[in-house]
């Protein structure tokens, strides 16, 4: 569990290594915990669709919440688009099926990524904790959906991902999508004390270290790192049904 | 308050949907997940037995809606009861509004306690007699015979809606009532079963713009061309019928400003309103979303004259209970007859009641174990921190899986109904 009530610039003193360190815990913390947040939204977006129609009002509410997380990474800048790279990577959509779900829970694998894409966001200690590979950089494409100023292409593919929650989709298979997140593990009792912890003046959440601190950063590079095999993965069970 | 006397009527195979008195509280329906509908009668106080004070017995049995297939969607359509609703009694025969997801239906309840013997045309088993065979002719007298009850549909009202219907509620004047589901409210006369008018439409022009949608709505019990409805985002618009045919346009809407310290994730989910009453007086309206019941008066817009906490203690909880689904809970309120007195249900088969009088609220528990017939319920507590007292269950404790989402209260007299997943509760009041 991170350290509450610790508030610490990012910009920190060297000899203070692991003062910053740990602060810098908290933040990716946040990240992390959000990112899981944003994680379990998506599946339960996507599982949703059973045999029954389904519940309109639970998916509005979930994809609401979704929304709010996406703004929220976009202000902070972990949500960004990037450019022209990403066309080498683009026949992977293809690849992808007209499942549409599936495709959102891909773009926030893509969002993990990148302060080294050169943003102009990044702070020392943390670019240094999380290297970037240059493999991870075409996943961004899909998650420009969120930006204003994303290809069309894939604004219309989120869209048409929201159109397809709201109207009633046929079923899909089910085991495609239990194959792809399997993974998804569900530590969430961290998120609690996180992510609901940023409500009352009492509790001094993450929220509070967060404001004093540059934009949050993504996660470590182990996760990054992971999701690329379970990228591969995903496309290999996509590309065989 | 004591509520010492309690009836179960458990073993139900399916999990209770609905709960309902009707006008006079003589009967109280229920609806289940399987589509059937349980009527309870209330017995007659007799002078013989003082100590059992008017106990429900169940009076009619019968299957409302069955399983349907929609094949243009390839989806099931739930034969679940989402709501039953009663209208008054007008002569000897009771009728009640069931519905599911798709079709509202009228149910005729009426008793039958004579039957005709003596057909010239039909023996006693019903069988067709030769004509040729009949040499003489008779009249039918009625003859009496045991007490039966049957339950014939009236009307079905099919069609008319593309959401899931979540409220039905019969108008004052009798002769209309509507229903409401996701996006859109329709106003159907009982006569008229082939056709409805729409009377709100949310639906936005584009699906991927839709961000809210309508949790529930009632007419007012007094002004039969008054309607509230509430919404996803912890809104209640109250709409007038005479100001135009479509009410999009409401004519008072009531929310209550976000409390900025308390903003998270979570905010809007928590503040989806889950069920709207008005009260018996027709002056206020009771709201329940996730963590609170509030009460509003119709003149003013701006904020609910009364805020009730039913289970803050689940405010640190949130991620795990959206992480389960329990966030999206939807829990039913309701008014005592004099209107001071409001309950609503919670976990671990909790039920809560605040006098808005004295103030003071008590959580009570619906469960086998720990009531027996005409035993006083015991005040329970859940304990949120630090030491717990020898009663006291932890928060971590509660079961999520059994939660009390439907009660009724008695038009007049202190007795509820509470549905404890499938088994119901019937507690009563112990005046002396």
């Amino acid at each position: 569990m991170f350290a509450r009530g610790l508030k610490r610039k990012c910009v920190g003193h060297e000899e203070d290594v692991e003062g910053a360190l740990a602060g810098l815990k908290t933040v990716s913390s946040y990240s992390l915990q959000r990112q899981s947040l944003l994680d379990m939204s998506l599946v339960k977006l996507q599982l949703c669709h059973m045999l029954v129609e389904p519940n309109l009002c639970r998916s509005v509410l979930i994809a609401n919440t979704v929304r709010q997380i996406q703004e929220e990474m976009t202000q902070d800048g972990t949500w960004r688009a990037v450019a022209p790279q990403a066309a080498g990577r683009a026949p992977l959509d293809r690849l992808v099926s007209t499942e549409i779900l599936c495709r959102a829970a891909w773009e926030q694998e893509g969002a993990c990524p990148a302060p080294g894409l050169g943003d102009g966001h990044t702070q020392g200690p943390v670019s240094d904790l999380c290297p970037v590979t240059s493999a991870q950089a075409p996943r961004h494409p899909q998650s420009s959906v969120w930006e204003m100023d994303g290809p069309r292409e894939n604004r219309g593919s989120f869209h048409k991902s929201l159109d397809q929650i709201f109207e009633t989709l046929e079923t899909k298979n089910p085991s495609c999508m239990e194959e792809l997140f399997s993974d998804v593990d569900s530590p969430y009792y961290d998120l609690d004390t996180v992510l609901t912890g940023m409500m009352g003046g009492a509790r001094p959440g993450p929220c509070e270290g967060l404001e004093g601190l540059a934009p949050a950063t993504p996660g470590p590079s182990s996760s990054c790192k992971s999701d690329l095999g379970e990228l591969d993965h995903v496309v290999e069970i996509l590309v065989e049904t | 308050m004591n509520y010492p006397d309690e009836n179960t009527y458990g073993n139900k195979a399916d999990i209770i949907s609905t709960v309902e008195f009707n006008h006079t509280g003589e009967l109280l329906a229920t609806g289940d997940k399987g589509g059937r509908v349980v009527i309870f009668q209330r017995e007659q106080e007799s002078k013989n037995q003082v100590h059992r004070r008017g106990e429900y017995n169940v009076y009619s049995t019968f299957q409302s809606h069955e399983p349907e297939f929609d094949y243009l969607k390839s989806l099931e359509i739930e034969e679940k009861i989402n709501k039953i609703r009663w209208l008054p009694q007008q002569n000897a025969a009771y009728f009640l509004l069931s519905t599911n997801d798709k079709t509202v239906k009228l149910w005729k309840v009426s008793e039958r306690d004579k039957r005709p013997e003596g057909y010239n045309l039909k023996d006693e088993e019903g069988r067709l007699r030769d004509p040729a065979t009949i040499t003489t002719l008779r009249v039918p007298v009625l003859r009496p015979m045991d007490l039966m009850v049957e339950a014939t549909p009236r009307r079905v009202f099919a069609n008319a809606h593309t959401y899931h219907i979540n409220s039905i509620s019969v108008n004052s004047d009798y002769e209309t009532y509507m229903s409401a589901d996701d996006l859109r409210i329709n106003l159907w006369n009982f006569e008229i079963t082939n056709q409805s008018f729409n009377i709100v439409d949310i639906k936005p022009a584009n699906m991927e713009e839709l961000t809210e949608v309508i949790t529930a709505a009632e007419f007012h019990p007094h002004h039969c061309n008054t309607f509230v409805y509430s919404s996803s985002k912890g809104t209640i618009r109250l709409c007038d019928m005479r100001a135009s045919a479509l009410c999009d346009r409401h004519t008072k809407f009531f929310e209550e400003p976000e409390d900025p310290s308390n903003r998270s994730f979570f905010s809007e989910i928590i503040s989806s309103i889950s069920d709207v009453k008005f009260s018996h007086s027709g002056r206020y309206i009771m709201t329940r979303d996730y963590l609170t019941v509030k009460v509003w008066d119709l003149n003013m817009e701006n904020r609910p004259i009364e805020t009730y906490q039913v289970h803050d203690y689940l405010r640190s909880k949130l991620c795990s209970l959206y992480e389960n689904d329990c966030i999206f809970d939807k829990f039913e309120c309701v008014w005592n007859g004099s209107d001071s007195v409001i309950m609503t249900g919670s976990y671990n088969n909790f039920f809560r009641m605040f006098d808005r009088n004295t103030k003071r609220d008590v959580t009570l528990e619906a469960s086998r174990e720990n009531s027996k017939p005409r035993a006083i319920l015991k005040p329970r507590k859940v304990c949120v921190g630090g030491k717990r007292r020898k009663d006291e269950i932890s928060v971590d404790s509660l079961d999520f899986s059994k939660k009390i989402l439907h009660t009724a209260w008695h038009p007049s007299e202190n007795i509820i109904a509470v549905a404890a997943t499938n088994n119901l509760y019937i507690f009563q009041d112990k005046v002396n």
